[in-house]
């Protein structure tokens, strides 16, 4: 089946990317320049694109956006929409920047939660947002995705989630560390009942989030050219003083080396996934 | 004993505290060490085996830094790599196989941050460990002896009671690490360390841990047989749940639920 190509992609992003068809420009329409082939792409031309890139550059995207892209039509119902962080250490500057970061994303937590149909198939979905903190983890990150799971365990349902995120958020200190153990203890309690997970990761997919439930699905699919890893690159340079391979971190390379089952670009994925729901639940 | 906050880390990184191997020497009867994850390599960062605690057969593990600059050099410093991770999940499994209980030492700056390391899957490694710990049929416990860095910290310390150490710090981020990202200065991190909630005191308010160990005599026998007592004492009690597995469960489960603010 063509949608499901488990083979190697050829990585287009490292050899400075596809051959791009002209681009058809209007004047005075706003533009995007693309961190990958350098070109300004107009916006209205991205969004009929999912922001991909003519090059084929996926551009970040909100979680809301990104449900929006994925799920049936109206399909989509949210859960836990009130859980929001508190400040449990009282880390000075956190409740502000909380509160800007809410007024500036429209988003109460860097994680949405609900049910949905995709290729009219249930499911439990979970997406990250890049532009809330980061899509960092802390206590409320770590409860609603804890919660989602023993959702989906009580009504037998498989589990899609969508990862990104600089890793647990450090002004909620070690109740952060501790979601990370919370969260895979319960997609642990998740898939000993038989049940399906699968977690695409995004762009950037890291630190503790890496280290927990991104790590944890049975089929762990990935956007191109997305960085994923446990430690940053910057630090990774400091401590061994070595320059970095190429494409170090990128989608490709984590392909390469065994711990990512596919690498599936935007416009594939409702389908590839709606097929894999499928396949296990027999739709 | 009233230290600021930075102070408790620098005595938590002093080589000259008791490593994982000195508890294991102290504690602990006929320790044998079993090497290697049986998949790539043997990671020195991280000791294992089987030894006897009051008679009865224990697996231990421990995350060991090493004394002496050529012992540092050799453990690297205590930073394991995946492999260590997955020694110390194979050695657990072992352990669930023939009932026996697990204690953890556990003492690091943090997973090492590596190119082979994140070739190898380091941030796989520690999610396994956090997954499949949860699950174990034995009791569990860890004690943070020195430095408790982040995930390569949590990555043994899944378990049904974890005890720090007077001094030992328990933190998401390095105080450095943290300093740099919110001031773009690793040297004010102090002010950084104050503010993590990094200490044994902390962890316990935070309902973190359960227990933490007096440093009095600190390397001496009375303190060694003082934690053997109450490890003794706590498998005793942990062997006799039935409800080991979703205790653990809950322990985990409840961390961070009160503190979201639910309108």
């Amino acid at each position: 089946m063509a949608l499901i190509n488990f083979l190697k992609p050829k990585n287009q992003l490292e050899e400075g990317g596809r051959t791009a068809a002209l681009v058809q420009r209007d004047e005075g329409e706003p533009e995007k320049k693309c961190p990958n082939c350098h070109k300004d792409i107009p916006l209205s031309r991205l969004w009929a694109n999912r922001l991909v890139c003519p090059c084929g550059y996926h551009f970040r995207m909100k979680a809301r956006q990104r449900i929006k892209m994925l799920v049936d039509k109206d399909s989509f119902e949210e859960l836990f929409a009130e859980m929001k962080a508190g400040n449990p250490l009282n880390f000075p500057g956190y409740k502000e920047k909380v509160e800007n970061v809410r007024a500036a994303s429209g988003e109460e937590e860097a994680v949405v939660c609900g049910l949905a149909k995709i290729g009219r198939q249930d499911c439990c979905l979970f997406v990250m947002d890049p532009y809330f903190m980061m899509g960092s983890m802390g206590s409320a990150v770590g409860e609603k995705i804890t919660l989602l799971f023993e959702y989906a365990m009580r009504h037998r349902l498989a589990v899609i989630g969508f990862t990104v995120s600089g890793g647990a958020r450090m002004q909620e200190g070690l109740l952060s560390l501790m979601q990370m153990a919370k969260t895979s203890a319960a997609v642990k309690r998740h898939s000993d009942s038989g049940l399906l997970y699968l977690a695409v990761l995004t762009d950037p997919t890291t630190g503790g989030v890496t280290a927990s439930f991104a790590m944890e699905a049975d089929i762990i699919l990935a956007e191109p050219g997305a960085t994923v890893g446990f430690a940053g690159m910057r630090v990774i340079e400091q401590t061994t003083r070595k320059s970095l391979p190429k494409g170090f971190q990128k989608s490709e390379f984590v392909l390469e080396h065994g711990f990512i089952d596919a690498i599936v670009a935007r416009a594939n994925q409702k389908k590839m996934l709606a097929e894999l729901l499928k396949m296990h639940y027999g739709g | 004993m009233s230290l600021i906050p930075y102070n408790r880390v620098k005595l938590a990184r002093d080589s000259e505290r008791p490593t994982g191997l000195d508890y294991i020497g102290h504690i602990f009867k006929g320790f044998m060490e079993f090497h290697g994850d049986r998949r790539f390599a043997d990671d020195h960062a991280v000791v294992g085996g089987i030894a006897r605690l009051g008679g009865s057969p224990v697996t231990v593990i421990a995350i060991e830094k090493g004394h002496t600059a050529k012992e540092r050099a050799y453990r690297n410093f205590g930073a394991a790599h995946p492999e260590g991770y997955r020694k110390a999940l194979r050695l657990m499994k072992q352990a669930e196989k023939f009932g026996r209980p697990i204690i953890c030492f556990v003492d690091t700056s943090g997973a090492y941050c590596g190119i082979g390391a994140e070739e190898r899957g380091q941030g796989q490694a520690i999610a396994e460990n956090l997954m499949e710990m949860s699950t174990l049929c034995v009791p569990v416990i860890s004690i943070l002896i020195g430095e408790g860095g982040s995930g390569g910290a949590l990555g043994l310390a899944v378990s049904d009671r974890v005890w720090m150490l007077q001094n030992a710090v328990y933190s998401v981020i390095s105080p450095e690490g943290c300093a740099s990202i919110l001031w773009k200065d690793a040297s004010k991190a102090e002010i950084a360390a104050a503010r993590l909630k990094l200490t044994a005191e902390d962890a316990k308010s935070l309902g973190v841990i359960e227990r933490i160990l007096s440093e009095d005599d600190i390397g001496k026998k009375e303190f060694y047989e003082r934690i053997r007592t109450l490890l003794i004492e706590e498998i005793g009690e942990l062997s006799n749940d039935l409800d080991l597995v979703g205790k653990r469960y809950e322990r985990f489960r409840r961390i961070g639920a009160d503190v979201v603010n639910k309108e």
